[in-house]
């Protein structure tokens, strides 16, 4: 009688284990299985257009059916690398100014309005990108931006063209918006790993706060640091809604910062349901392999900064 | 006392810098929410809730199959998600615990947690709806509970962590096997933590609009059948913002509205929660 109990406890511990560990293998089976999915549907594309002239062709004819991503690719590069501009020294001095200056009664409920920017859904930051931002970047900021540096030699050259707001700069504040919550929480955990008592010792010698900062916090969390920018930068690749509404749908390749283009992302949102022909889609599933690939690749890149920083 | 003099006025710029850089951000938050509410509120009304679409120029008309087609999609996701991030978390915080393979799983689902989202959509129009041929509700259920599951799967791990191990220690002397340990004493101890854990994920997904697009699609009629293509609220608001009439942004500010409330006050709520349970 005893061990049938037993038995059914054994039975019913094992079923347990297997389903809990069934669970969890799911993620490595989803990851591997979505990796071989994309890379069997961009199979058409590859023999067509070529591992690396798919990249490098700027070709973007539905019509005749020729592909090529080089458009889309250094549309992402240049919105991603525009945010990232914007968006790493706001949320490096947000990160700051949380763990250094403000009050400690502030601190957490600053932290977390920080943290609701990266609750709001991308949808909102793009339709209030069309409706609200767009208009402001065209009739004052763009304008502005032209009478200022586009009078410059050079440097003139990205400002040309008529301001209307629905443009890569305009795209790159949204986007960097979006980014600033990933890092400045990664940038401000990192801060805080800080040892006290070091800092409390270069207080002792008579250094400023700035000081402190500068050669004591930011030295020691850097690592931390450039995590949480590579964790932004994976982040940002991959948004779709916030940028499809502020970047028009152009495959060309513009210099102009006041110019349409897309990305990766927008072109799958766009473009996906409309893709009629065997070509067409498979060199979509290409370009969403791209964007699959050179994410993971970043998101690991972040994580193994942040392992790193944490020792 | 010049450099001294240098030293501070270069402390107090930076520092001002730095504060500015917060405003910065505040200044955002206040912003879209600012614009959101201004805009959203004074286009909510009953109507919304419960007429359909209406074609563009009629200016009546609401949002009721994208509500009703939300609730059974992100539902649909919970049902399908929740499960199996708390079992798959369970695994990671407790048989697996001390193993290298929970361990990678565990990274590898903070990555698959961050995978951009519109892949996730490729990859399940490729599964699903290619093999199915059409697109459905439920593939759109499916792509969100794909980004629902890590989320959720973290949370139980790192709930079940914070249990303390002489609890389950004591059930085992009393004789107890590990399944019922798990669900009856440490389940029981981490249940605010595994709760806010789901509301979480469910902020997470509510307002993905990117992996619908070519899985649930749309709907212009009501509709309640999962194996259709269905209205979501996140896709009708694209749709309508990026339409050219008035009537249609007019919606699609008060859809956002509502999406934006809901997700705001259920981040908050389980943060507060969270903050006040495990404060110390």
């Amino acid at each position: 009688m005893k061990s049938a109990k037993n038995n059914s406890f054994e039975l019913k511990n094992k079923t347990t284990l297997y389903l809990t560990a069934a669970s969890a293998y799911i993620i490595p089976l989803i990851l591997i299985l979505m990796l071989a999915v994309l890379i069997y549907e961009s199979i058409p594309a590859l023999k067509k257009f070529g591992l690396i002239g798919f990249m490098i062709s700027t070709t973007w004819n539905p019509v005749k059916n020729v592909f090529g991503g080089a458009s889309a690719v250094y549309g992402t590069v240049v919105v991603t690398s525009l945010a990232l501009i914007f968006a790493a020294p706001t949320a490096v001095g947000i990160a700051v100014f949380i763990t250094q200056i403000c009050p400690k009664q502030l601190k957490s409920s600053f932290s977390t309005a920080i943290e609701l920017l990266a609750s709001i859904p991308s949808i909102i930051y793009g339709m209030w990108g069309l409706f609200v931002l767009a208009p402001i970047m065209s009739s004052h900021i763009e304008p502005f931006l032209q009478k200022t540096l586009g009078k410059l030699p050079f440097v003139g050259l990205v400002f040309k063209g008529t301001p209307i707001g629905i443009d890569l700069l305009t795209a790159s504040t949204i986007l960097s918006i979006m980014t600033i919550p990933f890092i400045a929480s990664v940038a401000r955990d990192s801060f805080e790993l800080t040892p006290k008592n070091l800092i409390e010792s270069a207080y002792g010698i008579g250094a400023t706060k700035w000081e402190v900062i500068k050669d004591i916090v930011l030295p020691y969390s850097k690592i931390g640091v450039y995590g949480g920018i590579i964790l932004g930068l994976g982040r940002a690749v991959g948004e779709t809604m916030a940028v499809a509404f502020v970047l028009g749908n152009n495959h060309k390749i513009v210099l102009s910062l006041f110019g349409t283009s897309s990305t990766i992302p927008t072109t799958l949102a766009n473009e996906f349901t409309e893709a009629d022909s065997d070509i067409y889609i498979s060199s979509l599933f290409y370009l969403a392999l791209i964007l699959f690939v050179s994410s993971f690749i970043l998101l690991s890149t972040a994580k193994y900064f942040s392992s790193r920083s944490k020792k | 006392m010049t450099n001294l003099k240098k030293r501070k006025i270069t402390n107090i710029f930076f520092l001002t810098i730095s504060t500015l850089t917060a405003f910065l951000g505040l200044f955002w938050l206040v912003m879209i929410l600012g614009d959101l509410f201004i805009q959203g509120a004074s286009s909510i009304n009953w109507k919304l809730f419960v007429d359909d679409f209406a074609p563009p120029g009629f200016g009546d008309g609401g949002l009721r199959p994208a509500f009703v087609g939300q609730l059974i999609i992100v539902s649909t996701a919970f049902i399908i998600g929740i499960p199996i991030g708390l079992l798959g978390g369970t695994f990671i915080a407790e048989y697996g615990r001390n193993s290298k393979t929970a361990k990678l799983i565990s990274t590898l689902s903070d990555l698959a947690g961050s995978i951009p989202s519109i892949v996730v959509g490729t990859f399940i129009y490729a599964v699903i709806v290619r093999t199915t041929g059409h697109f459905s509700a439920f593939s759109g259920s499916l792509a969100l509970a794909l980004i629902m599951i890590p989320v959720m799967l973290k949370t139980t791990e790192n709930m079940l962590n914070l249990v303390p191990w002489q609890l389950r220690e004591a059930a085992f002397a009393l004789g107890a096997p590990y399944y019922k340990v798990i669900f009856q004493i440490v389940y029981k101890s981490a249940s605010v933590g595994l709760l806010t854990g789901a509301v979480l994920s469910v902020a997470r997904i509510a307002g993905e609009t990117a992996p619908l697009l070519f899985t649930s699609l749309n709907n212009t009629f009501f509709s309640l059948n999962i194996t259709k293509p269905m209205a979501s609220l996140t896709v009708t608001i694209y749709r309508y913002a990026m339409g050219p009439y008035n009537d249609w942004h007019k919606l699609a500010w008060a859809g956002s509205f509502v999406i934006t409330v809901f997700i705001l006050l259920a981040t908050l709520i389980s943060r507060f929660i969270v903050n006040r349970r495990y404060k110390n």
